[in-house]
């Protein structure tokens, strides 16, 4: 589905007419990501995340199926595979760097990309579905991250696995049999080694695949954009290509330049050097964490430290890591407020800056060693994190009067253009 | 199913709410029993589909079956389950760490000092209420073999080697997530549950223990 006057698809060549009576394939390019698929004409820089996640996506499949052809998933070879890559095999280091450090360029983007739709309101009407395969994208990308990180069977990648499988050992009565059955025996070894290589190799396919489906419910209603107010008519938007296509080249050709600084630069900056020690069953580091993604929610899961009700701590800790990210699943209906778009929103801007630093804070803790004072900080910051999405987020929409807003897109950016050239017109 | 049972049968029932309408090519070619199936509201084919669907249903879900139970721990995994240990050379106040299943063990030498301060604990205290007599063998009772897997996610505490911080209650800590145990191995402070797990073992002599 489109706008009305969307530009159509027309082949001039004889070679493109035939190809587009049998396999109308260059049509949806154009009609996705071409000039037939108009867009705001306000989007800010914001709006190339979505765009970027799909190149970090592009760079990790490739740089994935490269390394797989050199890596061997066999716990006594695994670590020297890694280590036959990084030394031996031409060009070994650079593919190994990329995809261990897209992986994390991956996630910012991301971030950037979900907090994009928290501050501007992507997830409500009519662009829940769109928030919900994001989620599942986000889920499906922890999972694929955590199997990949265990495949150099260094000692993070060990004891990460020993802690990640350990949480379902929470789960009460078929908790430890789950465990075991994940993990093919009663710690991790090469079963499990071997299933999250096939695992680890086919999760990146799914998420493209549900990229798809992303793309595909955006589309319907067509993008958001910062005022939130949805498109009205022709002069409110720009064809994608060139306009967008050109926004987002040069957001990718600086996302690039980060990328490529970090990896040739400082591949290292965001591992842990204990990776680089062989994986030993016999013995923990003294100070275990997981990759910087996940450290807020690692932070949620070590917050409880006490039985509480009839659940042990333990359960609790998994639960609430869980239900942390199952949360964002009910987002669109726990914000009621008819106002996308934060910037009419004063009260809710305040605590979206207010998660944001609390995520932070979690992150931080979630990286501290579990002592004082990081347990109690990540139990308030844990705290403040549900309370925001499941009380303070319900009770702003309901009490929060909205500034005023302009009629159309175009009215809110020609009135931001007027009052520049009347500022500068004075000065 | 009722459907269908009345069609096996034959027998004429109450006329289902079930509007049939052949397409006009089968009409004449099957007439009698399309006919004798609207008078139950039921035709033959409406069995055979429910029969076929269901049979296929049931031969999807039994390949299920292998598909998951191929997770489960494999032969050669399971053959290395029982390991024996000779504990002669671990002196009083010592412990060593082995593995049994590819997981380490814990078996220490328990001081009389330990002993005492582990039966002195009230089991009202205890998350995880057992005393240190059932956690060890009869006339054994410095003996403690333990799993050294943390009950919280499954790292290895700290305490087992000389050196090592043993915690609050002068057993095993776990840095990961700061569970303390004390010295009969038992939960006393930090997120596990549970008190560290005894293995199944038995004393082939006095110096070797054989575990599962």
């Amino acid at each position: 589905m489109s706008f009305p006057w969307a530009k159509n698809y027309e082949p001039q060549q004889p070679l493109m007419k035939w190809l587009d009576e049998k396999l109308p394939l260059p049509r949806l390019v154009y009609n996705a990501v071409g000039a037939g698929y108009p867009v705001p004409r306000n989007l800010n820089y914001f709006w190339n995340f979505g765009v970027l996640a799909g190149a970090a996506l592009a760079i990790q499949i490739i740089t994935g199926i490269v390394l797989a052809m050199h890596y061997a998933a066999n716990a006594g070879v695994a670590f020297d595979s890694v280590e036959h890559i990084m030394r031996d095999v031409n060009a070994g280091w650079f593919i190994r760097y990329a995809h261990m450090n897209g992986a994390s360029m991956f996630f910012i983007v991301v971030y950037l990309h979900i907090f994009r739709g928290l501050y501007y309101g992507s997830y409500k009407a009519p662009r829940e579905m769109v928030w919900l395969l994001g989620v599942v994208i986000f889920l499906l990308m922890m999972a694929t991250a955590f199997m990949g990180y265990v495949l150099p069977w260094g000692q993070m990648s060990f004891w990460g696995a020993q802690v990640i499988t350990g949480f379902f050992s929470a789960i009460p009565v078929v908790g430890e049999p789950i465990r075991v059955w994940l993990l093919g025996g009663f710690a991790p070894d090469d079963a499990a080694l071997n299933r999250f290589f096939s695992l680890h190799y086919l999760l990146p396919f799914v998420i493209a695949g549900v990229v798809i489906l992303h793309i595909w419910a955006l589309h319907i209603p067509g993008s958001s954009n910062p005022t939130g107010i949805e498109v009205k008519d022709e002069q409110d938007t720009v064809p994608f290509h060139p306009y967008y296509t050109a926004k987002d080249g040069f957001g990718l050709g600086v996302f690039l330049l980060l990328f490529v600084a970090l990896t040739f630069f400082s591949p290292n900056l965001l591992g842990h050097a204990d990776n680089y020690i062989p994986a030993n069953p016999l013995s923990t580091p003294a100070h275990i964490v997981p990759e910087w993604y996940f450290w807020p929610f690692y932070a949620i899961l070590r917050a409880f430290t006490f039985n509480f009700l009839w659940i042990d701590a333990k359960l609790w800790g998994v639960i609430a890591m869980f239900a942390s990210i199952a949360l964002l699943f009910f987002l669109p209906w726990l914000d009621s407020s008819p106002v996308k778009s934060s910037t009419y929103r004063p009260l809710y801007r305040k605590f979206f800056w207010v998660l944001v630093v609390d995520v932070l804070i979690l992150g931080y803790c979630g990286k501290s060693p579990a002592e004082q004072p990081y347990v109690i900080m990540s139990q308030l910051a844990a705290a403040y994190y549900f309370a925001h999405f499941l009380i303070i987020l319900p009770i702003v929409s309901r009490i929060e009067r909205p500034a005023p807003m302009p009629n159309s897109i175009t009215e809110a950016v020609l009135a931001k253009h007027a009052d520049k050239s009347s500022a500068s017109a004075t000065a | 199913m009722r459907r269908v049972l009345r069609a096996q049968t034959g027998r004429p029932g109450i006329r289902a709410n079930l509007s049939v309408q052949p397409c006009k090519g089968n009409r004449m070619a099957s007439e009698t029993n399309l006919n004798a199936g609207i008078e139950d509201g039921v035709r033959r084919r409406d069995f055979i589909n429910i029969a076929a669907v269901s049979f296929a249903g049931v031969g999807a879900a039994a390949v299920v079956l292998p598909l998951v139970n191929q997770m489960n721990p494999s032969a050669d995994v399971l053959a290395l389950s029982s390991t024996e240990i000779d504990i002669s050379a671990i002196q009083s106040g010592q412990a060593i760490k082995t593995s049994w299943r590819k997981q380490p063990v814990f078996v220490r030498n328990l001081t009389p000092v330990e002993i005492a301060e582990a039966n002195k604990v009230p089991l009202g205290d205890l998350r995880d209420p057992q005393t240190l007599a059932e956690r060890t063998k009869t006339g054994k009772e410095n003996w403690l073999i333990t799993l050294g897997v943390c009950t919280h996610l499954g790292c290895v505490p700290l305490g087992a080697a000389e050196g090592e911080p043993r915690g609050d209650f002068g057993g095993y800590f776990c840095p990961c997530h700061g569970s303390h145990y004390d010295t009969a191995a038992r939960i006393r402070k930090g997120p596990a549950p549970k008190n560290l797990t005894v293995p199944p073992y038995d004393f082939t002599s006095d110096t070797v223990v054989t575990i599962g």
